[in-house]
C-alpha cells in the first residue's frame, strides 16, 4: 500500500512539474507569476534527487551501507565524527552557499529569465549535484582527502600541481571579484557604507565577548551582534541624510577598493577570534535566515516577473556582460548551476563527518539542488523588477549616461520603456541617491529582495530598511570570503614558496606571514583595482573569468570523477561524469577563445588591447585612461587578463589529457585500480587532541 | 514535548557546526571512552581551539 501511495505522490510530482513547465512555457508576452517557477523548480529537483540521483547512488558508483566511513574509522571526537545527516546538511550547506548564486543568475538575467532559469535547472540536476556527489563519494572512500590529494593519487604528481595552480588562481580571481561587488554596491552609498564599516567594530566587539567575556557563547554573542547589526542599519538612514556625516561616509570606487585592500591585508593578518570568526557567525546564520525569508516570501508574495522571458540581448549585444547566449550564460552562472569550488568542499570537511556512505546522497546531491534553489530564488529578485530599472542599475555609464533622464531614454530605446520619473521614485524609495549603473548584481538583488520583504513586513515605508539589510547581508558574507580566501591564499603561497625557501613555511612566524599575505592581497587587489577603474565596470571583465576558472574547476574535479569511475570498472555508467565534463569542456574553452581572440573589443582582451595600442601610437587617448601613461597600463592589463584566460585554458586542456591517459591505463588493466582506502586499515597519520 | 526538545539541540547543534564548532558533549564522551587517562578540554578551552583551528588553512576555503 505505502509503495502504491509512493508511486502516486511521484506520479503527482511529475504531473505537476509538467503542468508548471508548461505554464512557464506557454506563457508568451505575458508576466507569469514567479511561484510557476519555483513550483517547477521544486518538482524537478525532488524528480532529480529521487531517480537521478538514486541511479547514481545504486548503479554508477554503488554506495555501500556497510562500509565504514572515514568518522568511523578515525573518530576523534572532533574532526572525525559520525554526524547526524541533517545536521551535515546544514554543516555543508552553509559551507557551499556564498554570494556566487546571487550574483551571477542576477547578471544572466539581461537575456530574460528562461535560458537562466533553464540552466540552472538542468545545470544542477546533471553536472553540479553529479561533482558534489560524486567527489564527496570519492573522498569519503580515500580518508576525506582534498581534491588536490586525489587528483595526486589518481592521476600522478603532475597533474596534482596542475590542480593546485588552478585551485590557487580561481581564489585570487574570485576574492577579487566578490570585492569588486561590494565596492560596487557601496560607491556613493553613504548609508550602506556607514552599516558595513559599523560590522568591524561589532564584530570585535563580539570577538572580545565570545573569547573573554563569555568565551563559548555562540548564541548569545550573535544575538548581541545582529540587534548592533540591525542598529547600524537604522542609524545609516540619519547619517547618509545629515550633510556633516553623509561625506564622511561617501566615498569613490578607487578609495572603496584601497580601503578593502588595507582591510583584506589587516583581516587576514588579525588573530581569527578578533574579527573573521565573529563576523564568520553573524553572516553564516545571516545568510541562512536571508535565505529562508527570501523563500518565504516569494511564497506569500508571489511576485509577477515582469523581464521578458528571452530578450534580445541573446546576441550578445548586452550591456551587462557582453557575448552571446551560449558559451556566456553557461559562464555567468557558474555557482547555482555547477560550481567547481564545491569540489573544495565535499573534499574538505563534510567526508570526515559522513555517518554512512548512503547519505552522500542527500548531502552531495541534495545540498546542490539547494543551492541551485537559491539561484532560482535570485532569478526571480532580479526579474520582478521592472526590465528599465533592471537595466538602469547594470549597465555602465558609458552606455546609459550619469542622469535618469539620458538612461531613461537609452532604456526605452532598447524596448524598455521606463520615464525618469520612476528611476529617481526607485532611488528615493531604497534611500540612495541615484540607482544608475549599480552593477555587481547586489543592489539589484537588494532591490528585488526589498520588493520581496516589503510585500511580507513593512510595506513600502520599509523598503529602504530592507534594501540596506539585503545589501548589508550580502557585503557582511563577501567580506568574509575575502579574509578567509586571502588567509587560503597566504597558506598556498607560503607551502609553494616554501618548497623554495624552507623558512616561508613557518605559519608562526611573522616574516612570513607578512610577506604571503602581502603577495594574497597584491595579486587579487591588482584585479580589484583594474576592474574598479574599467568604464565598462569591470564586472564586464571579471564576472566571465571567474566563470571561466570556477568552470574549469568543475571540469578538473569531473574528469577526476570520471578517472576514479574508469579505475573502479565502473566505465558502463561513466557517461555521468562524461557528460557534464565535455559540456563544461565546450564552454570554457569557446569562452574563453572569444575572450582571447574575439574581434569584438567588448569581448575579446586581444582587441581592446590592440584598439588602445592603435589610439596610442596615434597619440589619442581613450577613456577611462587621461593619459599616455594610463592608457599603457590598459593596455597591460589586457595582456594579463589574456594570459590568465590563457594559462586557465591551458590547465583545463592539461587535466583533460591526463584524464584521457589515466582512463587509457586503467581500461588496459583487468582488475580494479581504483586507490581506496580500505575498511580495517589503520587511521592515516593519527589524530591529535 | 521531547520531540521538541530534540529538535532544538539538532538545530543548536547544526547552527554550531555550520560555524565550525563540533557537539563538546560528543567530544567528551569520546575522549572519556577512548582516552580515560588523559586530560580533556574545558568547553571554553575546547571553543578556543576549534576557533583558532577553523581558518588555519588545513580546511577547504570558503566558497564563492
Amino acid at each position: 500500500m505505502n509503495r502504491v501511495l509512493s508511486g502516486a505522490a511521484w506520479v503527482a510530482a511529475v504531473a505537476l512539474l509538467v503542468v508548471s513547465a508548461a505554464v512557464i512555457a506557454l506563457s508568451r508576452g505575458e508576466t507569469i507569476n514567479a511561484l510557476w517557477i519555483v513550483v517547477c523548480a521544486v518538482c524537478a529537483y525532488m524528480v532529480a534527487y529521487r531517480f537521478y540521483g538514486l541511479f547514481i547512488a545504486r548503479r554508477v558508483v554503488g554506495l555501500d551501507p556497510a562500509r565504514t566511513t572515514p568518522a568511523m574509522r578515525h573518530n576523534d571526537g572532533l574532526d572525525y565524527v559520525p554526524t547526524d545527516k541533517y545536521v551535515l546538511f546544514g554543516h555543508h550547506f552553509a559551507a557551499i552557499a556564498g554570494a556566487g548564486p546571487l550574483v551571477g543568475p542576477v547578471l544572466a538575467a539581461q537575456m530574460g529569465y528562461l535560458p537562466g532559469v533553464l540552466w540552472i535547472l538542468v545545470g544542477a540536476v546533471l553536472a553540479g549535484a553529479v561533482q558534489d556527489f560524486i567527489v564527496l563519494f570519492a573522498s569519503t572512500r580515500r580518508d576525506g582527502r582534498s581534491l588536490g590529494d586525489m587528483v595526486r593519487m589518481e592521476m600522478g604528481p603532475v597533474a596534482g600541481v596542475i590542480a593546485l595552480i588552478g585551485v590557487m588562481l580561481i581564489m585570487v580571481i574570485l576574492v577579487a571579484v566578490l570585492a569588486l561587488v561590494v565596492v560596487k554596491a557601496l560607491v556613493g552609498s553613504p548609508w550602506g557604507t556607514f552599516t558595513v564599516f559599523c560590522t568591524i567594530p561589532i564584530a570585535m566587539f563580539m570577538g572580545v565577548y565570545g573569547r573573554f567575556l563569555r568565551p563559548g557563547r555562540i548564541a548569545e554573542m550573535s544575538v548581541i551582534g545582529f540587534v548592533l547589526l540591525m542598529a547600524a542599519i537604522v542609524l545609516g538612514q540619519p547619517v547618509s541624510e545629515s550633510p556633516t556625516l553623509a561625506p564622511l561616509f561617501t566615498f569613490s570606487g578607487e578609495a572603496l577598493a584601497l580601503m578593502i585592500i588595507a582591510y583584506g591585508f589587516c583581516a587576514s593578518v588579525l588573530p581569527v577570534w578578533f574579527l573573521l570568526a565573529p563576523r564568520d557567525y553573524l553572516s553564516t546564520f545571516l545568510k541562512i535566515g536571508a535565505i529562508l525569508a527570501l523563500a518565504v516570501g516569494i511564497a506569500v508574495v508571489q511576485p509577477h516577473m515582469q523581464m521578458p522571458s528571452v530578450t534580445r540581448f541573446i546576441d550578445g549585444s548586452g550591456p551587462v556582460f557582453s557575448g552571446a547566449l551560449f558559451p556566456f550564460l553557461f559562464i555567468t552562472i557558474a555557482c547555482g548551476a555547477v560550481s567547481g569550488f564545491h569540489a573544495l568542499i565535499s573534499s574538505g570537511t563534510t567526508p570526515k563527518m559522513l555517518e554512512n556512505e548512503t547519505q552522500a546522497r542527500l548531502i552531495g546531491y541534495g545540498g546542490m539542488l539547494t543551492e541551485s534553489f537559491v539561484a532560482i530564488m535570485a532569478l526571480i529578485a532580479a526579474c520582478i523588477l521592472h526590465p528599465g530599472v533592471y537595466f538602469a542599475m547594470n549597465s555602465p555609464p558609458a552606455l546609459i549616461g550619469t542622469d535618469a533622464a539620458t538612461a531613461a531614454q537609452t532604456i526605452a530605446s532598447w524596448g524598455f520603456a521606463i520615464t525618469p520619473a520612476e528611476l529617481e521614485q526607485i532611488a528615493r524609495d531604497v534611500g540612495e541617491s541615484t540607482i544608475l549603473s549599480r552593477a555587481g548584481g547586489a543592489p539589484t538583488l537588494a532591490v528585488g529582495m526589498a520588493e520581496i520583504l516589503s510585500g511580507l513586513i513593512g510595506g513600502r515605508g520599509l523598503m529602504a530598511f530592507w534594501y540596506h539589510f539585503a545589501i548589508l547581508f550580502e557585503a557582511l558574507f563577501i567580506l568574509t570570503t575575502v579574509d578567509a580566501g586571502t588567509r587560503v591564499l597566504r597558506f598556498m603561497i607560503q607551502d609553494l614558496l616554501g618548497t623554495a625557501v624552507p623558512a616561508m613555511r613557518n605559519t608562526q612566524s611573522w616574516g612570513a606571514n607578512l610577506v604571503a599575505t602581502s603577495l594574497a592581497v597584491g595579486a587579487w587587489g591588482y584585479f580589484l583595482y583594474q576592474g574598479v577603474i574599467d568604464p565598462l565596470g569591470g564586472i564586464n571583465t571579471l564576472w566571465p573569468l571567474f566563470g571561466i576558472a570556477n568552470q574549469m574547476l568543475a571540469a578538473i574535479a569531473l574528469t577526476v570523477c570520471t578517472v576514479v569511475l574508469f579505475k573502479m570498472k565502473r566505465q558502463r555508467h561513466a557517461w555521468v561524469t562524461i557528460l557534464p565534463t565535455v559540456w563544461l569542456l565546450i564552454c570554457t574553452l569557446t569562452a574563453g577563445w572569444q575572450k582571447l581572440f574575439h574581434p569584438d573589443p567588448r569581448i575579446g582582451f586581444l582587441a581592446h588591447a590592440d584598439g588602445f595600442s592603435q589610439a596610442l601610437a596615434e597619440g589619442r587617448i581613450l577613456a577611462p585612461a587621461k593619459s599616455a601613461a594610463e592608457m599603457s597600463r590598459v593596455i597591460v592589463n589586457d595582456y594579463v587578463d589574456a594570459a590568465l584566460t590563457g594559462l586557465f585554458m591551458a590547465i583545463v586542456v592539461a587535466m583533460v589529457v591526463f584524464g584521457v591517459i589515466w582512463v587509457r591505463r586503467a581500461l588496459a588493466t583487468p582488475g580494479v585500480t581504483v586507490n581506496e582506502v580500505m575498511g580495517g586499515q589503520a587511521p592515516a597519520g593519527a589524530r591529535h587532541a | 514535548m521531547r520531540e521538541a526538545y530534540d529538535l532544538y539541540l539538532g538545530l543548536r547543534r547544526a547552527a554550531r557546526l555550520m560555524v565550525g564548532v563540533p557537539d563538546y558533549d560528543t567530544y567528551v564522551a569520546h575522549r572519556r571512552l577512548n582516552h580515560p587517562e588523559e586530560p580533556v578540554m574545558s568547553y571554553e578551552e575546547f571553543f578556543r581551539f576549534v576557533q583558532d583551528r577553523r581558518f588555519d588553512g588545513s580546511g577547504p576555503p570558503r566558497c564563492c
